[in-house]
Parts: structure tokens; sequence; C-alpha cells
């Protein structure tokens, strides 16, 4: 592989894609749009149309110091309006009558745990552990992705008053990330999603990049100089991954200004935009193997939306709209991990180093890399015979 | 690997060349011998193996048989060897629509490393011979067919190959710029190259051509210099033998 002719290759990439209209509409002025159109129809303008969630208290403990500080902290963040509930039934119905968004259960033993905690808040050994319940709305998606971790919050820092997202605590609850609470905007739950939903349409663009070099028989040619099948994927992968790294700038400008403001610091923003950026690899390898399969610039527009769909309806914010079979489908997706590291680091304020962050950048590398090899095997072996690449 | 040491003056050999597409046998056989500093012309009916000869000498293609050798290169086993010392104007206009000329001529020479400093004279060098310098700033998509082949040409000679495949050079051109190309064609002749074309004009394998092979359905059916195989067959021109040799059915639909 020879730098100069990747670089070479890179250019003239990065000088289709600000030339010819369609692709600088899908990869620059389409997420662009769509982040601005997002953001002004789910809240973000102005910060006037900020969500609070109706949300229901259960304390089967009875009251006790430590529910009702959960209670009052839960109202103090601005992000909930409290309703409590002395019976379980009760709350219930109201719940299932759409009254309420969700309902929390304190269990007999919360103040037991919250008050073990705080004596030995370092010797899990002298902790009564003991689990709080939550019931969701099944019809709010916004519900599902959100309060679980911002209950999470209110009860690690603010009740217990936990250090740190990593230490234990005997009060179990699904995820052990941090959440910022405060008023949450529609928007603000979205924007995360919106950067993989802007770079999934690399796939059609590298589709018909291929496509098209192919059919004229520039690829060939190119294949008939002393450059590389490698020198050429590597330029392609050298220009859509900076090309990528441009767009999702673009996008945190925009959801940026729309109100956005990630609880991160400049470590959790760097493995952010390194994630997104990482992605772009997986978008080539599916554009690549909708190039080898398709017959024609045209039929690759079309067939790169089987690819392009199922990361757009499941691995985007659309997929927290979705069933729960739906959203565990969109594990088996690199969009879903984008996402939901962007989520982590930069809506709950996770460690770059916490397990869930670490995961899921090991999920997009390791399969964006797969997906890369795949599409360049499958490219060389079913397209050879068009392109002849050796 | 070593290159195979070169055999006299021989530039490009095909020896028993066959390649077949399933049922279909392309080229069946084919033996040439192209010297250097040759003009060679190979020419034949539409489907007759023309192209499919010129891909298995740039390695696009493996044959099935037989064994082809560029200055003693085998293009398939040392393909950068081989790729180094040939350039190459295919048949279809290959090129970027969306650069410049001048950018679509810097990139070949780029891909094929050539120094930075002697890139920029070389690529005015070649358009100017083509006749596409005042025209070199604008976008290929705004070319006419004509001088979309002209670039196609500048981007096979930037690097300054030793062995030229033109496959159908000139198709589309206009009179002066057909002119302008067959000039520098026989100039690099001249200067010690390797010429092998193709064409479908037969006054420009009769202008050009030292060497002419006369191929149908894949095979060789008459070898020789244009004088010779005017004399040969009694005719006024090129077109004329070619008539004699392949017959007037037309090979594709029209």
């Amino acid at each position: 592989m020879k730098f100069d002719h990747v670089l070479a290759l890179a250019k003239k990439d990065w000088r289709r894609i600000f030339r010819e209209p369609a692709f600088l509409f899908l990869l620059i002025l389409f997420p662009v749009m769509l982040t601005v159109a997002f953001g002004t129809s789910f809240g973000a303008m102005g910060g006037s149309q900020t969500t609070q969630f109706k949300i229901g208290v259960v304390a089967l403990s009875g009251n006790s110091t430590s529910s009702n500080q959960f209670s009052h902290d839960l109202s103090a963040s601005g992000a909930f309006v409290v309703s409590y509930y002395a019976e379980n039934s009760t709350a219930q119905s109201a719940l299932s009558q759409g009254q309420l968004q969700a309902l929390v259960l304190l269990p007999a033993g919360f103040d037991q745990s919250v008050q073990s905690f705080r004596a030995h808040p370092n010797d899990p050994r002298e902790w009564t552990n003991s689990t709080v319940s939550i019931y969701l709305d099944k019809g709010s998606a916004l519900t599902a992705q959100v309060i679980p971790t911002m209950l999470v919050q209110v009860l690690d820092q603010e009740v217990l008053g936990a250090k740190t997202a990593t230490q234990g605590t005997p009060l179990s609850l699904s995820s052990p990330s941090e959440v910022e609470v405060r008023g949450t905007s529609v928007f603000q739950s979205f924007a995360p999603g919106l950067f993989a939903f802007a770079s999934i349409y690399m796939i059609m663009i590298v589709a018909q990049s291929y496509t098209s070099d192919r059919d004229t028989g520039v690829l060939g040619r190119i294949m008939v100089t002393p450059t590389t099948s490698g020198d050429i994927v590597m330029g392609s992968a050298v220009s859509y991954l900076i090309i990528a790294l441009f767009q999702a700038l673009l996008v945190f400008a925009c959801v940026y200004a729309l109100g956005y403001h990630p609880a991160a610091g400049t470590a959790g923003l760097a493995v952010g935009f390194l994630i997104i950026t990482v992605f772009a690899l997986c978008n080539i390898g599916f554009g690549l193997i909708t190039a080898a399969v398709s017959r024609s610039a045209g039929a690759a527009t079309g067939i790169s939306f089987v690819f392009l769909m199922p990361q757009l309806f499941l691995g985007t914010f659309v997929g927290s709209a979705l069933s729960p079979t739906a959203q565990e489908a969109g594990r088996f997706l690199p969009a879903y991990y984008v996402t939901d590291a962007l989520t982590s680091l930069w809506t709950r304020g996770a460690s770059v180093t916490s397990p869930e962050v670490v995961t899921d950048l090991a999920a997009v590398a390791v399969s964006s890399v797969v997906i890369l090899a795949v599409g360049v095997l499958i490219f060389r072996r079913l397209a050879g015979g068009r392109t002849s690449l050796p | 690997m070593q290159r195979e040491a070169a055999q006299g003056a021989t530039a490009v050999s095909i020896d028993g060349l066959t390649m077949e597409y399933g049922a279909l046998r392309a080229v069946d056989g084919l033996t040439l011998a192209i010297k250097e500093a040759e003009i060679f012309g190979l020419l034949g009916p539409n489907g007759s193996g023309k192209t499919t000869t010129i891909n298995c000498l740039t390695g696009l293609l493996k044959p099935t048989g037989g064994k082809v050798r560029v200055l003693g290169f085998d293009p398939q086993l040392q393909g950068l060897e081989a790729r180094k010392v040939m350039g190459v104007s295919p048949q279809e206009t290959a090129v970027y629509p969306y650069l410049t000329g001048e950018e679509n001529v810097r990139l070949f020479g780029e891909l094929y490393s050539v120094p930075k400093k002697a890139l920029g004279t070389r690529v005015d060098y070649v358009l100017e011979k083509v006749g596409l310098l005042d025209e070199a700033k604008q976008r290929v998509s705004k070319y006419s067919g004509g001088m979309k082949r002209r670039v196609s040409i500048a981007m096979a000679l930037v690097t300054d190959p030793t062995v030229i495949l033109l496959d159908e050079p000139t198709v589309g051109m206009d009179p002066q710029a057909r002119r302008a190309v067959w000039d520098y064609i026989v100039e690099l002749r001249d200067e010690g190259k390797t010429i092998l074309l193709t064409t479908h004009y037969m006054e420009e394998a009769d202008e050009l051509c030292d060497e002419i092979g006369i191929i149908d359905h894949g095979r060789l059916i008459e070898l020789g210099s244009p004088g010779d195989l005017k004399t040969k067959y009694q005719a006024r021109d090129m077109e004329d033998v070619f008539i004699r040799l392949t017959g007037r059915r037309i090979r594709e639909g029209a």
C-alpha cells in the first residue's frame, strides 16, 4: 500500500463529494437540515418546550425519611411531576389509564438500605440490599429511554450521596449510568441518535460511487495502474472517515445551537466523535456490498436501503419508539451501539472508561472492521467479472 | 520474480492466447509478436476479441490458455511490474466527469508515482500534445466526446510509458483532433515507444501502423504491413483489405 496513492484517491473522492450536488446534499446538507428540522419540531428551540414526566411514587415501607427525601429530590430535579400513592393498585390503575408515565415502587427495606449505605458507604457487606421497581408506560418511547437513568441519578447522587457512578450501592436499578437530571426536551433525548441517522446515508453514496466508477470503466482503469485494491479501499476509507468527522462536527454544532449541551468533558466528546468516525468504516463496507450486487448506480440507490433502513429504524433515535423486541433486534446493528454510546457519554455523562461505553466502542470498532472486510471481499468476488478488480 | 530476458526486439508477445467466457471463446489461440518502437494495429470486426486481448495484456483478465508478456513481464504474475511500464487508454471513455481535465491527468500521474516536481510539467506537456491545455481547468463533464477521449489518452501517457495500449483512441474526434493525436502517436513511436492500438478507422490503421494484425472470431487471420496487405489483396486501401478478409455481414445489431 502506498500513501501517495491513497492520498491521491482520497482527494479525488473529496472533490466528488463537494462537486456532485447529490453527494453534497446527502452527506453535508441533509444532516444539517435534518437536525434543524428535528430541533424545531421536538422542542429544542428557545428551551420552552421541555418535558416533565408524570411519575407516581408508592412507598411500600410507608412514610420514611428516605422515601420522603427521594420524592422531594424527584420533584426538585424539575424533570418530574410527582404524585404520591398509598396503594400500589391505585397507582397501577393511574398508570394504565395514562395519568402517569412511570411508577416507582420503593420497597419495604428502602429506608434500611439507604441508612446502611450512609453508615458504611465503602463496605458492601454491611449493606441491606433492596430493589426499586419501575413500571413504565409502554406507549411512551421517551420514558423507556430516559426515566430509568434519571431515577438512578436521583437515587445514587441525591438520596444515597454516592460520589461516582461506578460506586456500588445497595439499591439495584437497571442502569448504573449517571444522568444529569434537569428539564429534558424530546430533542435532547433524540439528539445522540441523529449522528448515526445522518451517517448511514454514506452507504448509498459509497455504493453509487463504486457502481458508477465500475460502469464507466474508471475503476478497471485504475486497476491497470500500479495501484492495488488495498490502495483504493484505503483511499475511500480515508476520505469517508474525514467526511464522517466533518459531518459529525456539523451535526454537533447544530444540536448544540439547538440546546443539546452534552454532559461530557473533553474526553467524552473525543470518544464520542471517535465512535461516530469509526462507524464510517461500517458504512463503507455496506456500500461495497451494495455496489457488488448492484448492476447500476440507480439500482445501488434502491438496494442500499436494505442496509440503510434496519439501521435507521433500529439503530438511531427511531428505535426508542419501537417495541422491546425491535429494540432488542437493534443490538445486532452497529448503529445501535453508536447511538447507545453517545447517549451514555453525552446525555448521561458516563465516563469514557465505563463498561457500557467501552463495550459500545468495541462493538462499533469490531463490527465496522468486519463489515468493511466482508464488503471488500464480496465486492472483489461478485464484481470482479464486471470490474475486473484483481 | 525476474523479468524474462527480452528476446530480440519484441516488446509485447502473445503466444497461443485463449480466453473463454463459458461456452464463448473470445480469443482462440492468438499468437503475435510486437516489436519495440513499432505501431501495431489490431483490427477486427466488433466482438472479434480485440478488447479482450488488450485486457489480457493489462492483467485485467486472466487468460484461459496461452501466455502474454509485456517487456518480458507476465501481467498476471508480475502485475505491478507490467503495469508500471504500460499506459492504457481503454475503449470506454473512462474519465472522472467531476474532475477537470488537468485533475484527471494529474491523478493518474500520482497513481504512477510520478515525482511531484516533474508532474506539473508532464501534465501540461501531454495536455498540450492532445490539444487540451486551454481547456485543462474545465470539468470533464463539460467536454465533448472527442475531448473526453483526448483526456483519456493524456491520462495514459502522463507517465511516459514504454508500452502504450490504445483501444480505439480517436473515436468521436473531429479531423483536426484526430490528426493531432496521430502526430503524437507517431512522435511517441519515433521516441522508441511501442504502441498497440485497435481501431475501426481503416485510414487510421493505414496512416499510422507499421504492422497490422487482423483478427476474426478470436483468431489471427492476417498479418503484415499496410503496404504488403494492400499489395497481397490488390486492394485500394485497408478498408478493402478488411472487407475481403472479414466479409460484409454486420456482426452486431445495428
